[in-house]
């Protein structure tokens, strides 16, 4: 993940700005409104914007989902702010000695109070796991509960 | 029942203005500037002096400035200005040190009092938010790194305006010096505390003030902000002043839905309020204020250029950047006729509405047009610099 700066602008939105790794400097301008600006900055004077692209909700969505964001991520996030005291997260089953086993090895529910509601692997997602589905190295799983829950569950995947 | 001749002056007006607000955009100029020639034509002197609509027009100039101040404070939230203002207050320091003397001196070597000279010295000082904000927009600098350092300085300068115009109330009340500095104290005193309620409970406010129904939400903002204002200006802060911080109290989904509601009227209002400014000043008076107004002009260009460079400077922004700032910031407008508006409805000084007219006038034009030609000019002379000191260094 690169390093992204974030400059408020008050009265027009907030702008947010990254160097790419062949060293062009981008930006995202989020308007108050929901239009975003889209901003590539001149090479030899940091300051310009030389090409500012202006885009509304339906066209940036359309671009972050070329981009490979997926608009699932946003959904969820507008989901998290409706459910007082809900956290909802993506645990990746890297290290610890779940990969290979079952959901239901995990004790997730019984252990933490937090519910698996989906397991991503690579492209195709796996809704409503029940028990007996088997995780493999790689997984992510989407999962809700307290934020505390949530805490320990991370630490169990990781240690068991 | 209504008067056949104040609805034929009436649509006369707005017609006229919207030929104005056309010609406006065709060229790429802000429309005030035009409204307030346009106002000339219809005051004592003019071409069609107005017989019926002239009170409309006074009325709805109050109005129109109401919902100017009323949208400014919209535009920004509580906890936004507090951010912005920390981090640039240098550059706002300078900003205020280097506009607002000019005016300021120029009007006491006009011979016109210490309270004239205060009026004119806020007119130079304050920039046009609703201009500058249009060119940063037109010319696709609102992406640019120096962006941030002028928006800060408007943010800046709709503050201190806030209290600027509390005390020229106080000014033109004409109450004593002992009186005054009461009023003063009390009216700032205010400032501060409705300040605090929009910072404090700004939020919870505009949950209570939502409404689904946009006749209901409308009925209930506009209510609240005239009744503000009232107070405001019954305290002895201007009406201005409390319709700017019942607007910094809204946020969220209120603030939006005022914002698309409330714009058509503003609009409709403050074009009301320039052609009102320009009504009261007596066009053969323009003329010979157009020499001291071009003066002034040409200095306060120069010392908002300085002011934009310096604060750029302060950033860590490359030269074309800092020009950028500088002639971004140059164009004056609607605060600078609010201003004088105030002290013309003062009769502070016989000359203040001519002058500041013509000085508006220029600067509302050139100030964009400078913008538009700087970052070209600036980033020409840098290339040739650059390639004399390559070729400089190729030829040993």
């Amino acid at each position: 993940m690169a390093v992204v700066s974030e400059t408020p602008l008050p009265g027009l939105g907030v702008r947010f700005e990254f160097s790419t790794e062949t060293g062009t400097r981008l930006g995202v301008l989020q308007r108050q409104g929901g239009r975003i600006d889209l901003l590539i900055y001149d090479e030899n004077d940091p300051d310009t914007a030389k090409e500012s692209i202006s885009l509304d909700e339906e066209d940036a969505r359309t671009l972050a989902e070329l981009l490979g964001s997926s608009r699932v991520v946003e959904d969820l996030g507008r989901l998290r702010q409706q459910i007082e005291g809900l956290a909802i997260d993506w645990l990746p089953i890297r290290e610890g000695p779940f990969a290979g086993r079952t959901i239901g090895d995990t004790e997730a529910r019984t252990r933490t109070g937090v519910s698996i509601v989906a397991v991503v692997r690579g492209d195709d997602p796996i809704p409503a796991p029940g028990p007996e589905q088997p995780l493999e190295f790689g997984d992510t799983l989407v999962v809700v509960g307290t934020p505390r829950g949530i805490e320990q569950l991370v630490v169990r995947l990781r240690t068991g | 029942m209504i008067e056949a001749t104040f609805l034929l002056e009436l649509g006369g007006i707005v017609v006229g203005l919207a030929v104005l607000a056309r010609i406006a955009a065709r060229w790429g100029l802000p429309a005030a500037p035009l409204f307030l020639v346009a106002g000339l034509a219809f005051g004592k002197g003019g071409v069609f002096p107005l017989i019926t609509a002239r009170e409309f027009v006074e009325f709805g100039a109050e109005i129109g400035l109401i919902l100017l101040l009323f949208m400014l404070g919209l535009e920004y939230s509580a906890a936004e200005l507090t951010a912005g203002i920390r981090r640039h207050a240098p550059s706002g320091a300078v900003d205020f040190l280097l506009n607002f003397p000019p005016g300021f001196l120029a009007g006491l070597l006009l011979g016109w009092g210490p309270i004239a000279a205060v009026f004119l010295g806020g007119i130079t000082y304050i920039s046009s938010s609703g201009i500058v904000a249009r060119l940063l927009d037109d010319l696709r600098w609102v992406g640019n790194r120096e962006a941030p350092v002028v928006i800060s300085i408007l943010v800046i300068e709709d503050l201190v305006m806030a209290v600027y115009l509390s005390v020229i109330a106080v000014l033109v009340s004409g109450v004593g010096p002992v009186d005054g500095i009461v009023t003063l104290t009390l009216a700032l005193g205010a400032v501060s505390v409705l300040f605090l309620v929009a910072y404090r409970w700004g939020d919870v406010l505009s949950e209570l003030i939502f409404s689904h129904s946009d006749q209901t939400l409308v009925l209930t903002i506009l209510g609240i902000t005239f009744l503000v204002a009232g107070i405001a200006q019954q305290i002895g802060i201007s009406a201005a002043v409390g319709a700017f911080i019942v607007g910094l109290m809204l946020s969220g989904p209120s603030a939006d839905r005022a914002r698309d509601l409330l714009s058509p009227m503003r609009d409709l209002f403050a074009a009301v309020f320039f052609v009102f400014f320009g009504l009261s000043i007596d066009p053969a008076s323009i003329l010979p204020a157009l020499p001291v107004a071009a003066a002034l002009a040409v200095v306060t260009a120069g010392t908002k250029l300085a002011t934009g460079w310096w604060s750029a400077r302060r950033e860590g922004i490359r030269t074309r950047g800092r020009f950028r700032a500088g002639a971004a910031l140059i164009a004056r407008g609607e605060f600078s006729i609010a201003i004088a508006g105030i002290g013309v409805a003062g009769g502070i000084a016989a000359d203040l509405g001519s002058l500041a007219g013509a000085y508006v006038l220029i600067l509302a034009i050139a100030g964009p047009l400078i913008a538009r030609v700087i970052d070209p000019i600036v980033a020409a002379v840098l290339a040739r610099r650059d390639a004399t000191s390559r070729a400089r260094r190729a030829t040993p």
